[in-house]
């Protein structure tokens, strides 16, 4: 009898049923919901005549449309009011708690979670959208689903799913300066490829990870799905528990300290078996950035854009595509490229320590003329501390502006676009064709390397510019 | 509540052989606004299939006269990205029955089977034969049979079976969600929730 995974420990104690040669009926802990992905949900369950089985278990916070400038205006395209409004609606009718656009708990809905506690260790959680990986960071169970799945957990607050396979990836040893998690996980995806994590949920492990704080571990996760993985996961440990102490709705007194005893139940014992293992040094993570039209096409940015003898013949069609919309060719150095655009935020990087990074980066320094440059904060929440710890006023020295919270540009929902063939080096985590907008080109990278693009106006290695 | 049955078919092919097809091509973002189901399949592939002007643009697959039928065959990777089921539905919508390719995103082969689309895995070798025999004749046709969980590229008669779980199989035989069941687990719900860790 080997060990039990953590993964493990929680799926299992989780499934309420199970079909044979078919799927477990998985309970739901906490369901987020957003403006985008519900409102079939909802139409399904009243023509269905039910109702919300378990209001106090979802939690809605409108993000993709919303425009993050002037917010205390009506949002002016019509379809993207008309999507938010049913979703207030649908809310309103359930008795489901939603923090709308103004409210001081609004943002993305990946960010809001965690920062209130809601987010905790041990808990399966669910929302429409993929990046609910993010939630994973805590040592939860957390993964995207779609509508139909939406529409299940609201009737029934559980889901039919069959068990993923599971993956271990260990990272050991310490990062160098100018690595952040977000290099991290790009490398270990250019690695694996987008398909590299398919089928699997990975447990992230090893110093590497440990050594992260919440917020970083948070951007690891999130890219998961990136991978193709099902979500990813981090053990509980000092770090999380010290970040979910005292926040709104963590656990008080004597609450306390049980769940604290239970969540350090939660790890992976040490002779538990997964079905895949991958192991990376840190030491060989360097500052990476994306050239091309999916995440998986990473590369340092002090070094070139793969050539053709370096992709197997059968994929050289696709990659070619890739190299024409990018106005790229292979082999070409990244250093010294053209950058017009430069967005910071998003569920991958749109906290209070990313905006840090940012700003200490480019501190005494000035944005580059040629460059418009978004930096929006993931939520309210993390608008207030920004201008509370003087961050606003350090960005607006340097020429830079802290727009309203958001999903922005990272999937060109909103008004904030990338225009048609320009460079945009976002900290967002898709770089899929007109993912920023039609046209746009994007290139994924930290806060670091989308500060030091900022200053120069060109892809440029962060580590030129920190000190 | 129902999805379409699904027992078998035969049919021409629309081939893709593009790879790491990702849900922001299937349907871009901008499309997501809507607040029913319907209407997706017009936006299906928006970006490639037309231009600026939103004049159809003649190299794509979908506008080309030569190819049409109830099954797309795409490069491996098919479906990566964003949780979107509008994916799906765009798929649906335009008339897509079965979607090959030699390998799914998660997601997506789950929300296909949520909307009686039938994602068929194949090996890349088969996926290489559908292609080169399509490029050959576009009027040849495949046979998916799903009781039996095989493809069959009729002018050849090359066969391969395929993979899918017994449970979601049987929905899409006898055209069934997944929904009817979890209601009918009332108690068994009820029950779980009785005896789980709270704080």
């Amino acid at each position: 009898m080997t060990g039990t995974t953590l993964f493990d420990k929680i799926w299992d104690s989780h499934v309420v049923s199970s079909i044979e040669d078919g799927p477990n009926v998985l309970y739901i802990d906490r369901h987020f919901i957003h403006e985008v992905t519900s409102p079939q949900a909802f139409n399904g369950l009243k023509e269905r005549g039910a109702k919300v089985a378990r209001p106090n278990q979802v939690i809605a916070t409108p993000d993709h449309n919303i425009p993050t400038i002037d917010q205390h205006l009506t949002i002016h395209d019509e379809l993207s009011r008309h999507q938010v409004e049913t979703l207030k609606k649908n809310c309103e009718e359930n008795g489901i708690t939603m923090y709308g656009l103004n409210h001081p708990y609004n943002g993305i809905v990946h960010v809001v979670g965690p920062e209130l506690g809601i987010t905790q260790p041990g808990m399966t959680i669910v929302c429409g959208d993929s990046h609910t990986s993010t939630h994973g960071a805590f040592g939860s169970i957390a993964f995207g689903i779609g509508t139909s799945e939406v529409e299940m957990t609201l009737t029934t607050q559980c889901i039919m799913q069959p068990k993923p396979k599971s993956m271990r990836i260990n990272i050991e040893g310490e990062l160098g300066k100018g690595v952040t998690s977000k290099d991290i996980i790009l490398y270990i995806i250019s690695k694996i490829s987008t398909g590299g994590g398919t089928g699997y949920f990975v447990e992230f492990a090893g110093s590497a990870i440990r050594s992260l704080s919440m917020e970083a571990r948070m951007t690891v996760c999130n890219m998961s799905i990136e991978m193709g993985a099902r979500g990813g996961m981090i053990a509980p440990d000092e770090v999380t528990f010290d970040y979910i102490k005292g926040r709104e709705q963590a656990p008080k007194g004597e609450q306390w300290d049980k769940a604290v005893a239970h969540w350090k139940s939660l790890c992976t014992e040490a002779d538990a078996q997964f079905d895949k293992e991958l192991h990376f040094d840190a030491a060989d993570i360097e500052p990476m950035i994306t050239y091309g039209t999916n995440p998986g096409m990473g590369a340092k940015v002090c070094g070139t854009i793969p050539t053709m003898d370096d992709i197997e013949a059968s994929s050289q069609n696709t990659f070619r595509k890739s190299m024409d919309y990018m106005g790229f060719e292979p082999g070409d150095v990244l250093e010294g490229k053209n950058v017009d655009y430069v967005f910071v935020g998003s569920c991958t990087n749109g906290r209070i320590e990313d905006l840090r990074a940012f700003v200490d980066a480019v501190k005494g320094k000035k944005k580059a003329d040629h460059v418009t440059a978004w930096i929006v904060p993931g939520s309210k929440q993390v608008e207030k501390q920004a201008i509370e710890e003087g961050l606003k006023e350090a960005l607006e020295a340097s020429g830079f502006e802290l727009r309203q919270p958001g999903c922005s540009a990272c999937l060109a929902m909103n008004d904030d676009k990338i225009p048609e063939g320009k460079y945009a080096v976002s900290t967002s985590n898709r770089n899929f064709e007109g993912r920023q907008g039609p046209g746009s080109r994007t290139l994924l990278a930290s806060p670091l390397t989308a500060a030091a693009a900022a200053i120069t106006g060109v892809i440029t290695d962060p580590r030129s510019i920190i000190n | 509540m129902s999805i379409d049955k699904f027992v078998s078919l035969n049919s021409t092919v629309v081939p893709l052989p593009i790879e790491n097809v990702d849900t922001d091509q299937i349907i871009p973002a901008r499309f997501l606004k809507a607040t029913t189901k319907e209407g997706f399949g017009d936006n299906l592939f928006f970006d490639w299939r037309y231009d600026k002007a939103g004049q159809p643009k003649a190299d794509f697959v979908l506008n080309n006269p030569k190819y049409s039928g109830q099954v797309i065959v795409a490069g491996k990777n098919f479906g990566s990205g964003s949780s979107r089921e509008h994916a799906a539905w765009a798929i649906a919508g335009y008339g897509f029955k079965v979607v090959v390719s030699s390998f799914f995103a998660d997601i997506f082969r789950g929300n296909s089977l949520n909307n009686g689309v039938l994602p068929v895995q194949v090996t890349d070798a088969f996926l290489a034969k559908i292609f080169s025999t399509v490029e050959a004749d576009a009027n040849s046709e495949v046979k998916i049979d799903l009781e039996n969980q095989t493809i069959t590229i009729i002018a050849s008669g090359e066969t391969e079976s395929f993979e899918i779980n017994a449970y979601k199989k049987s929905c899409l035989l006898n055209g069934y969600d997944d929904i009817d069941y979890l209601i009918s687990l009332k108690d068994k719900i009820e029950a779980w929730e009785a005896q789980a860790v709270k704080f």
